[in-house]
């Protein structure tokens, strides 16, 4: 974990950066707190998913309970097409991961190892399509996939996804690909390597690590997409994902905490496990996309 | 769409900057077709699923929309600029418009405090409370937005949540008045992306030498007059980035509005413009109106990202 092994860099000189001050004291116990506070939601997330529905819908709630259970989830995985929704949502998710980061490995490469007319202007415009509003295109990506045939179905979650997570991965492929001294592509080439083979035996896995904090993005942006699940799978229930079926249990007069929050514990623990994965090219990987 | 108008400026640009590249890196001269057949998946996919979509959504703006159109009992008719007149009459949409560009500020400049505060604090404390402060934050980072808002919800619910007890609020709720709502919103946004801005900037501080923060220390600067005269300038190229990426993700919050005031608030008191545009074409089925507001809102954001290339440019950047 590299945050971990950066968090203790510091501690080997601690006097380095500010001094000993009497104010460290103080510093550390509102470090401490805040974290509490930030934390604290997750926590009473995963409490909540365990506790029994009485204590859920008590007036006097307590941050504990001595009588954990599982009934939330039971619930959760008892509706009907949980499991189908989960995999949808991992289907979608996974598709959306792999494709932009080859497409977006690809066109990397390109602006940053070529020079070419336009090459500027792409940028620009790969930069200027970050910002387009995603909520906006719901209503034309709506007749899109209606003219195709593609509404209940799910293309129409994958193929919007990708198209909306290439800039920023571009963008920030970049600097992982920039990183890649030109002296080792011209001693592949003297060495009589192809381009392809240059391409996806040498850089390919030079990048990777870069390209797999670039996942992160294109990740948790589908995963937690509920506004494209919402307009484009009218009908048939069946291609649905996850957050429609915390949905379910979240009804604004009546809702049932204890399944939300189980279902949230749920929808949370992969991209949780995603992010402990990758977090140690995180870091690096937003200073590269920061400083270019 | 709007690319064409700016590609004058662009051309300029361009040709500036690429004289500084073949001078600095002569290696970059290389075969012509092959970074287009490497950009061609990109290329395709974003002007099918983006820019003929933004096309299609300026033309929906333009013409009479709604739902007879789409089930194909009337012929659309075109309008001009006649959707984008309704618009600007309607009180309603300059009462989203003001709340939209208000909240979003509160947002990005709560952000903005709370993840430089933390960013600075993380560097005067020991490993321990570091790390407890860094998985926290990763943690609430990493929590998809659906579930962040219905978390949220149940903290503050009137009847269940703790927060109102530990406050002692008896059954108050958040999310019936105006204000109120949108600040417990403002607080989930905050929650949910001040990591960002306090990983970034935290690993900002890290690359600046440490010897400058020891000179100033040792010239007795305050911890503000070190922030302020140190390390803000010479962060700014990161603080620029993050403010410019926060004024996008607030501008656009969905989600968090959608599920925490079920859709837009009590008459749609909590409305901002991607609710809107949402509830005007999914839920009203007036698709040329929602339109309309997805290009009022597209137009925003290029003039920020125009904003920002500038900055950008200022600083030296180099594409």
């Amino acid at each position: 974990m590299t945050i971990v092994s950066q968090v203790r860099g510091p501690r080997v000189k601690p006097v380095r950066r500010f001094g000993r001050r009497p104010g460290r004291l103080a510093a550390e116990t509102a470090a401490l707190l805040i974290a509490a506070v930030v934390a604290f939601p997750l926590y009473w997330m995963v409490l909540s998913a365990f506790k029994p529905a009485g204590e859920i819908e008590s007036t006097e709630p307590r941050p504990w309970t001595l009588a954990p259970t599982l009934d939330s989830f039971r619930r959760v995985f008892g509706q009907q097409e949980f499991g189908r929704y989960f995999l949808n949502s991992v289907v979608v998710a996974v598709a959306v991961v792999v494709a932009s980061a080859l497409i977006a490995f690809l066109a990397a490469t390109a602006v940053t190892r070529f020079r070419f007319r336009m090459r500027t202007t792409l940028l620009i415009m790969f930069l200027v399509a970050q910002m387009v509003p995603v909520e906006a295109l719901t209503i034309p990506l709506f007749f899109v996939m209606r003219d195709f045939g593609q509404l209940n179905t799910l293309w129409s979650l994958i193929l919007p996804h990708i198209a909306f997570s290439l800039p920023f991965a571009i963008w920030m492929l970049r600097g992982f690909v920039k990183a890649v001294p030109e002296a080792l592509e011209e001693a592949a080439y003297i060495d009589g390597a192809s381009r392809a083979r240059f391409l996806w035996q040498i850089l390919f896995p030079l990048v990777l690590p870069g390209l797999v904090a670039t996942s992160v993005f294109s990740f948790i942006s589908t995963w937690n997409d509920f506004l494209f699940a919402k307009s484009f799978i009218i009908s048939d229930i069946s291609q649905s994902t996850l957050p429609m079926a915390l949905l379910v249990f979240y009804k604004p007069d009546d809702p049932d905490w204890g399944g939300v929050m189980a279902a949230s514990t749920v929808m949370t623990i992969p991209v949780l496990v995603f992010f402990v994965l990758v977090q140690r090219r995180l870091v690096s990987g937003l200073g590269g996309a920061v400083k270019d | 769409m709007t690319v064409p108008t700016s590609s004058g400026a662009l051309e300029r640009r361009r040709v500036r900057v690429d004289r500084g590249y073949s001078r600095s890196s002569p290696r970059l001269f290389r075969g012509s077709g092959i970074p287009w057949l490497y950009l061609a998946p990109a290329l395709v996919v974003l002007g099918g699923l983006l820019a003929y979509p933004i096309y299609q959504l300026g033309l929906i703006s333009l013409f009479h929309y709604t739902q007879a159109q789409v089930s194909g009992g009337e012929a659309t008719t075109f309008e001009g600029f006649g959707n984008y007149a309704e618009l600007f009459r309607d009180d309603q949409f300059w009462q989203v418009l003001l709340a939209t560009v208000v909240f979003a500020a509160a947002c990005v400049i709560s952000t903005l405090a709370v993840g430089c505060a933390l960013a600075v604090l993380l560097t005067r404390v020991r490993a321990v409370p570091r790390l407890a402060l860094m998985l926290a934050a990763l943690g609430a980072w990493a929590t998809p937005a659906i579930t962040g808002s219905t978390v949220w919800l149940f903290l503050f619910d009137a009847d269940f949540g703790p927060v109102n007890r530990v406050l002692g609020l008896g059954d108050h709720s958040w999310t019936y008045g105006r204000f109120s709502a949108f600040f417990l919103v403002l607080l989930e946004v905050v929650w949910c992306s001040f990591p960002f801005v306090m990983v970034t900037v935290y690993a900002g501080i890290r690359s600046v030498p440490s010897e400058v923060l020891e000179a100033a220390s040792l010239d007795g600067a305050s911890q503000w007059r070190i922030w302020r005269s140190v390390l803000a300038p010479m962060l700014r190229p990161i603080l620029v980035v993050v403010t410019i990426q926060s004024v996008i993700w607030d501008f656009k919050v969905f989600t968090q509005i959608y599920v925490m005031t079920n859709g837009g608030g009590i008459a749609g008191q909590n409305m901002v413009l991607n609710v809107y545009a949402y509830q005007q074409a999914f839920a009203s089925s007036q698709y040329s109106l929602g339109a309309a507001i997805g290009v009022v809102m597209l137009l925003i954001l290029l003039a920020v990202t125009l904003v920002y290339l500038r900055l950008l440019r200022r600083q030296g950047e180099e594409l």
